[in-house]
C-alpha cells in the first residue's frame, strides 16, 4: 500500500489535470487553482525541510572543522541575521545598541542550541542550559527594550533599514556580480567552440561570423544582415524545430508514464 | 557747412529709406497674418464642425464566445461606409452595452466595501501614533516627523509657523474625529457584504428589462480602432472586479461609429439579446487530443510489445554510456561527482527525467563506494531527490552508506545558487560532474567552471537556448528528448523501451505529415490549406 498509495494519487489528480486542459468552463479553472494551490502549501513545509537541511550540513562542517570550515559559518550567521531583521522593526530615531545587543544574543543563544542539539555529546546538556539562559536574556530584551520589535504578521519587517540594506548592498551586488561573469564564460566557451579544427567547426566558426557581423557598417552590411537572416531562419530554425518535437513527444512519453506508473523513479523505484 | 547740410540731407535720406522698409514690413506682414488667417478657416476645426454623421456599422452581431471559461461576448460588424472609403471620417468604434441603473448602485457598494475596511485599518493605525504624538508635544519633544501624516501645511507660506498650540488642537481634533468614526464604521463593515450580495443577485433580472429607459442606458464597454470589424467584450469571473458581466443573462449592444468630432456619431441598431456562458469542451483543442489518443495507443501497443519479448533496438546514447565510465574514473581518482539537478520544480518533466537518472547514478556510486554531492535549489527536489538516493544504496546494498548531507539544500536564489556551486566545485574538485533537468543562465557558468576544474561532464536539458552552452563546455551533451530516453536506456526495461518506440513511430508521422503537407500545399494549395487546418490549434 506505501507504493501504491502514491501511484493512484499520481493516475487520478494526472488524469483530471489533462481533462482540464482541454475543459475551458470556470468551474474546471477553480479546481485546478485549487490544485495549483497545494503546490505553494507544500512549498513552504518543503522550505522548512530546506533551510534544517542547510543548518544540518553547516553545523556538522562547523563542527568538523573541515577544510574552508569558516564559509558555512558565514552562512549560518547570514541566514540568521536576516531572517531576524525581517521579522523585526526599529524604532526611529531611537538606539541601535539594544538591537544590536539583541541579535548578538539571539546568535549566540542559537548556536549553543545547535552545539547542544547537533554537537559533540560533552557538555552537551551545559550548552543546552545556556542557549536556554541567553534565550531567556534575549526575551527579557525583547520585553524591556522599546527601541526595536517584533513584526511576525505585517509587512513593516520587510522595509526595516538593516533589511533593506543587507537585500540592497550585498545581496543584489553579488547576485549582479555573478551573473557577470558569464560574459566572460561566454567568451572562453565561445573561443573554444569557434576553433576551426574540421569541417563542422569551419562551418560553425563561419556561420558565427556572418551573425555577429550582420550589424556592421558598410557596403557589404546588407549582404550580411540577409545571409545572417538566413542562417538563421532556415538551417538554424530547421533543427531548432526538430529538437522541439523531439522534446514536446519525450515530454508527453514521460508524462504518460508517470502517470500510468510506468515510470517510477522520482518514487526511488527505477 | 556744406559738408555738415549734405550728412544730414544724407542722414534724412537713409532714415526715409528705413521708414518706407519698416512700412513695406508692416505691410507684407500684414498680408500674410490675414492671408493665414484666411487658411486658417479652411481648416479641421471648420472641417470638423462641416463634417457629416458617417454612416453606421452593418451585419452587426452579439454571440457567446466560443471555448472560454464564460463571462464574454464576441460583437461583429462590417465597417461603416465611410470608414477607409467615402466620407473616410471614421477614426473609431465604440461598444455600448445596455445597463440598468442598478448596476451604479452594486459598484457604489463594492468601492463601499473597499473605501470602509480602509478607513478602520487606517484609523486603528493612526489613532495610537496621534495619542503618541501628543505625549510628545505635551513633553516638548520635536514632533514634525511623527506629524506628517496628520498635519499639512503650505510649505510655500513662509509666514506659516507650526505652533505646538497649532499641532496640539489638530491632533485633538483628528483623534476626536478618528474616535467618533471608527465605532461607526466597524458596525457598518459587516452589513456590506450582505447589501452587496443582494444587489448582485438583483442585477441579471435588471439586465433583461431592455429597452426600458427608465431603469437603464447605453454605457461604453469598450473601443475598437478604425478599421476593426470585432471586438471581445469579457470579464474576470470574480464577481467583484471592476466590469463583471455574469453569464446567462440577457445583454444588448449596439455599435457608435465616431468621428474627430465627439459631437458626430452614428449609432447602429441594436443587437439582443445574448447570453454568455462557459464551454465544458474546447473544440480548438481537438487536433491536440487526437494527437494525445494516438500517441497513448502506441505507447500501449510496444509495452505490451515488448512485455512479449519484443526485440526493441534503441540506439546508443555516448552521454549515458559515459556515466559509468565517469563513476570508474571518480572511484580511482578518490574524487566526488556533483550531480546537479537544475533549477526546474519536481513538476517540471526534465526534472522528473533527472531524478530516474539520478537514481541509477546514485546505485552505481553506492557500489563503487564513490562519494556522491547532490547540491539542490528546490526545497521539493531535495525531498524527492533524498528518497531517490536512499532506495538507490538500499538496492544497491548499501544502506548503511547513504548520509542525509548527500543531498542538500542550497538556496531558492538563482545566482546565489550558482556561486555555491561553483564553490562546491573549485573546493572539492570532482571528477565528474552531472547536469541533469532544467538550467538557465547559470548553465554556461557552471559548465565553464566545471571545465577549468578538469572534471568530466555530462549535461542533459530540454532548454533549448542553454543546449549550445553545455555543447560547448561539457563533454558529452544529451540533446533534448535523449534526456528523456536516457532512463530508459540507463534501466533496459521492456516498458520503458516500449515508449521510446512510440515516441519514434510518433515522430516518422509528423515528419510524414510534414513531407505531405509541403507537397500539398504546392502543387494543390486547396487541399494544402484543407491538410493544413486539421492541425491548427486554437488556445
Amino acid at each position: 500500500m506505501k507504493r501504491q498509495l502514491p501511484l493512484i494519487l499520481v493516475f487520478v489528480f494526472g488524469t483530471l489535470m489533462v481533462i482540464q486542459y482541454f475543459v475551458p468552463h470556470e468551474n474546471s479553472e477553480i479546481v485546478k487553482g485549487f490544485l495549483l494551490d497545494w503546490i505553494v502549501i507544500i512549498g513552504i513545509f518543503a522550505l522548512a525541510l530546506g533551510l534544517w537541511s542547510l543548518v544540518q550540513v553547516s553545523v556538522a562542517k562547523i563542527n568538523s572543522r573541515k577544510e574552508n570550515w569558516e564559509y558555512p559559518l558565514v552562512t549560518l550567521i547570514s541566514l540568521t541575521v536576516m531572517i531576524f531583521f525581517g521579522f523585526t522593526s526599529h524604532a526611529e530615531n531611537a538606539s541601535w545598541w539594544g538591537y544590536f545587543l539583541a541579535i548578538t544574543v539571539f546568535l549566540v543563544a542559537l548556536w549553543m542550541f545547535l552545539q547542544g542539539f547537533m554537537g559533540q555529546a560533552a557538555n552537551r546538556n551545559m550548552k543546552l542550559l545556556g542557549g536556554l539562559g541567553l534565550l531567556i536574556v534575549f526575551s527579557l530584551l525583547a520585553i524591556f527594550d522599546n527601541s526595536w520589535e517584533f513584526k511576525f504578521y505585517t509587512a513593516e519587517g520587510l522595509t526595516n533599514q538593516m533589511f533593506v540594506h543587507f537585500f540592497d548592498y550585498i545581496m543584489i551586488p553579488l547576485q549582479a556580480t555573478m551573473f557577470a561573469l558569464l560574459a566572460f564564460f561566454i567568451t572562453s566557451a565561445s573561443y573554444r567552440a569557434f576553433r576551426a579544427r574540421n569541417l563542422l567547426a569551419t562551418l560553425l566558426l563561419i556561420s558565427a561570423l556572418i551573425v555577429m557581423l550582420r550589424f556592421t557598417p558598410g557596403p557589404w552590411g546588407e549582404y550580411l544582415a540577409k545571409t545572417s537572416a538566413w542562417v538563421m531562419n532556415v538551417p538554424n530554425l530547421a533543427a531548432q524545430r526538430a529538437i522541439v518535437i523531439g522534446i514536446g513527444l519525450g515530454i508527453v512519453a514521460t508524462a504518460l508514464k508517470v502517470i500510468l506508473g510506468i515510470e517510477r523513479g522520482y518514487m526511488g523505484k527505477g | 557747412m556744406r559738408n555738415s547740410f549734405e550728412k544730414t540731407r544724407a542722414s534724412r535720406a537713409l532714415l526715409l529709406v528705413f521708414v518706407c522698409l519698416l512700412l513695406l514690413l508692416f505691410v507684407s506682414f500684414s498680408t500674410s497674418v490675414s492671408a493665414q488667417a484666411d487658411n486658417d478657416s479652411d481648416t479641421p476645426a471648420d472641417s470638423i464642425l462641416a463634417l457629416a454623421a458617417p454612416a453606421p456599422v452593418t451585419d452587426l452581431k452579439a454571440f457567446d464566445t466560443d471555448n472560454d471559461h464564460g463571462h464574454s461576448i464576441t460583437i461583429e460588424w462590417t465597417l461603416s461606409a465611410d470608414d477607409g472609403a467615402g466620407a473616410n471620417s471614421v477614426i473609431s468604434y465604440e461598444i455600448m452595452r445596455w445597463e440598468p441603473f442598478v448596476r451604479d448602485s452594486v459598484m457604489a457598494a463594492r468601492d463601499s466595501l473597499g473605501w470602509v475596511q480602509a478607513r478602520i485599518n487606517k484609523f486603528e493605525k493612526e489613532i495610537p501614533l496621534a495619542e503618541e504624538s501628543l505625549d510628545e508635544v505635551l513633553t516638548g519633544q520635536p514632533v514634525l516627523d511623527s506629524l506628517s501624516f496628520l498635519v499639512a501645511y503650505d510649505e510655500k507660506d513662509t509666514s506659516f509657523v507650526l505652533t505646538s498650540e497649532y499641532v496640539d488642537k489638530t491632533l485633538r481634533d483628528t483623534i476626536a474625529v478618528m474616535q467618533r468614526d471608527l465605532p461607526v464604521l466597524k458596525v457598518r463593515a459587516p452589513l456590506l457584504p450582505a447589501r452587496f450580495d443582494s444587489l448582485l443577485i438583483l442585477l441579471p433580472k435588471e439586465y433583461g428589462k431592455y429597452p426600458d429607459a427608465i431603469i437603464g442606458r447605453f454605457d461604453s464597454v469598450g473601443t475598437a480602432v478604425s478599421g476593426a470589424t470585432s471586438h471581445e467584450n469579457s470579464s474576470a469571473v470574480d464577481s467583484r472586479s471592476m466590469g463583471f458581466i455574469p453569464d446567462l443573462i440577457d445583454y444588448y449592444y449596439r455599435i457608435d461609429v465616431q468621428t474627430s468630432n465627439p459631437n458626430i456619431r452614428t449609432s447602429s441598431e441594436t443587437v439582443g439579446p445574448v447570453q454568455s456562458s462557459g464551454q465544458w469542451f474546447n473544440s480548438g483543442l481537438v487536433p491536440v487530443l487526437i494527437a494525445i489518443l494516438i500517441f497513448t495507443i502506441l505507447t500501449m501497443i510496444f509495452v505490451q510489445l515488448a512485455k512479449k519479448g519484443m526485440d526493441l533496438y534503441v540506439r546508443p546514447l555516448a552521454g549515458i554510456e559515459a556515466v559509468d565510465e565517469a563513476i570508474g574514473r571518480a572511484t580511482e581518482m578518490g574524487r566526488p561527482i556533483l550531480y546537479v539537478l537544475g533549477l526546474g520544480s519536481a513538476a517540471d518533466i526534465a526534472t522528473i527525467a533527472s531524478f530516474t537518472i539520478l537514481g541509477r547514478v546514485a546505485k552505481k556510486v553506492a557500489e563503487y563506494q564513490t562519494e556522491l554531492n547532490v547540491p539542490c535549489y528546490d526545497p521539493i527536489v531535495m525531498a524527492v531527490a533524498q528518497e531517490v538516493v536512499k532506495s538507490a544504496f538500499i538496492d544497491a546494498g548499501r544502506p548503511e552508506a547513504y548520509k542525509d548531507d548527500i543531498v542538500h539544500f542550497i538556496t531558492n536564489s538563482q545566482f546565489a545558487y550558482v556561486g555555491a556551486v561553483n564553490g562546491i566545485i573549485l573546493r572539492d574538485l570532482p571528477a565528474t560532474n552531472v547536469y541533469m533537468g532544467k538550467f538557465f543562465a547559470e548553465s554556461l557558468i557552471l559548465a565553464e567552471t566545471g571545465a577549468v576544474a578538469g572534471s568530466i561532464q555530462i549535461a542533459g536539458t530540454d532548454e533549448i537556448p542553454q543546449i549550445p552552452f553545455f555543447f560547448v563546455a561539457c563533454d558529452y551533451t544529451l540533446i533534448g528528448e535523449e534526456l528523456f530516453a536516457a532512463s530508459a536506456y540507463l534501466g533496459r526495461e521492456p516498458q520503458l523501451l516500449g515508449s521510446l518506440k512510440a515516441q519514434d513511430y510518433a515522430k516518422a508521422v509528423l515528419l510524414a505529415s510534414a513531407i505531405i503537407g509541403i507537397i500539398l500545399i504546392n502543387i494543390f494549395p486547396e487541399t494544402g490549406e484543407t491538410f493544413k487546418s486539421w492541425f491548427e490549434v486554437i488556445d
